[in-house]
């Protein structure tokens, strides 16, 4: 079944996990859940695609485990905070995967935080049709205005 | 009775957290956050409150995929540290406030929020750092602490507005409570950020400090933002700042800003805290004193006119 279309589908960048990818990610996220005993980081470290048949989970799941393609993990249902536990299996800092994700080195990434981060401007919408002030809600655009 | 005297409203960046066990306090790119709660250490010392009402979000770890729930009130006795990959972080177990606890999800789930009660339940950095920002590092907490966790890490989290009305439901629970009580209670989390995906690293300073002006000033007007916007402008994760309105809803509506500090960044993450005071906390017991002086006064009449009828 084809993925329903949301209103947040329309944030670059941005994979919103809802109940839908929460039922579709299960397998993921358990895994990832899986790594927080020692034993199961050994084991998977050991032969990851064997242990990786554990859990219920599709081709394209296994295959984005085990290339570590992160932003592939959420489209197909991981959530970041279980993600996460994967990166830190691998010994990688949050700041690592934030910077993998976002296609950029570590430092890079590190600088634009320092800086203010990423700028709303021109992130805010992939249709171009989500503008502020132009959204359903007008609280927003004031409160965001002040 | 208990009383919420003010509400507090903090950051939990997991980073802030081992930055403090790990010894980097002095460092200037953390000094530079830790700074910004100075004030409120002694302010919190000065407050001295009995009890502690957390708001704040597991992160995948008391809670896997297995169980989500929206609104999850801890009425254990204790709650320790959660092992969140790292081993449990070096900060004391937290003692709950049973009695407390049964009674505001007795109050809560009567006026129709339908709370799940948590007996037991290990707490994440969601709720302890939040906790070090107020307290410190001290060997045992000063207060007893209830933690109210909230999804916001499954679409969708309760509404702004689910949050706000639950607030206020939870300050006609602790009003009813029959023991003399100061509670202070936390929403945490946010404020803008986005850590998944290509967009990360989103900060959106001009919306956060909207957001806390009008938390102070015009909460009603926050409970108004749809999901969208929360996401869109301050990050897929900064939708939890809609926990810090259950915090808003609970207090006055008019309150005293007594204290505010923002910076970017921590880690991903911009921080933000603030400090708002119910106005009427030294009032209540003029208030009080008020009462009883009328309700003597109307004795006196009564009896005069009992008095004068037996005449």
């Amino acid at each position: 079944m084809a993925r329903a279309q949301h209103d947040y589908d329309d944030i670059p960048g941005t994979f919103v996990f809802d109940a839908e990818r929460s039922r579709q990610g299960y397998g993921i996220n358990m895994f990832c859940m899986s790594l927080m005993k020692d034993e199961n980081r050994k084991a998977f470290k050991a032969n990851e695609a064997e242990y990786l048949k554990r859990f219920n989970l599709t081709p394209a799941q296994t295959d984005a485990i085990l290339k570590r393609d992160y932003n592939r993990m959420l489209e197909l249902g991981g959530n970041i905070y279980f993600t996460a536990k994967l990166g830190a299996t691998d010994g990688h800092s949050f700041q690592h995967l934030a910077a993998l994700m976002t296609g950029s080195s570590q430092q890079e990434y590190a600088a634009m935080m320092l800086a203010g981060g990423r700028s709303v401007e021109g992130n805010r919408t992939r249709s171009g049709k989500s503008k502020p002030g132009n959204s359903k809600s007008k609280s927003k655009s004031s409160a965001k205005r002040k | 009775m208990a009383r919420i005297i003010a509400g507090v409203g903090s950051s939990h960046v997991p980073a802030i957290g081992a930055a403090l066990d790990n010894g980097k306090t002095e460092e200037p790119y953390w000094k530079r956050v830790f700074s910004g709660f100075e004030k409120s250490k002694q302010w919190m010392a000065n407050t001295k409150p009995d009890v502690a009402i957390v708001v704040y979000n597991d992160h995948a770890s008391a809670f896997s995929v297995e169980m989500i729930p929206t609104f999850a009130l801890g009425c254990a006795a204790e709650f320790p540290p959660a092992d969140e990959g790292w081993g449990p972080r070096p900060v004391p177990t937290l003692k709950g406030h049973p009695a407390l606890a049964a009674h505001i999800a007795q109050s809560v789930i009567l006026d129709e929020f339908d709370l799940t009660i948590v007996n037991k339940m290990e707490v994440d950095h969601g709720l302890t750092v939040p906790m070090n920002l107020l307290f410190g590092t001290p060997k045992e907490w000063p207060c007893q602490v209830i933690p109210l966790a909230v999804n916001v890490v499954m679409y969708p989290p309760p509404t702004g507005h689910r949050c706000y009305m639950l607030g206020k439901a939870i300050r006609k629970a602790v009003e009813s409570y029959p023991e003399d009580l100061k509670v202070v209670i936390f929403g945490t989390g946010g404020l803008s950020h986005q850590i998944s995906g290509p967009r990360a690293g989103l900060i959106n300073s001009k919306w956060d400090k909207g957001f806390l002006d009008n938390l102070t000033k015009d909460p009603k007007k926050l409970t108004r933002i749809p999901h969208i916007d929360y996401m869109r402008e301050a990050g897929a994760e900064g939708i939890e700042m809609v926990m810090w309105l259950i915090m808003r809803g609970a207090l006055d509506d008019k309150v005293d800003e007594v204290y505010r500090f923002y910076t970017v960044p921590a880690s991903n993450t911009a921080v933000g805290h603030i400090i708002l005071e119910n106005r009427h906390k030294a009032a209540s017991k003029d208030k009080r004193a008020h009462a009883a002086k009328s309700r003597q006064a109307a004795a006196r009449k009564a009896a005069h006119r009992i008095a004068s009828k037996g005449r």
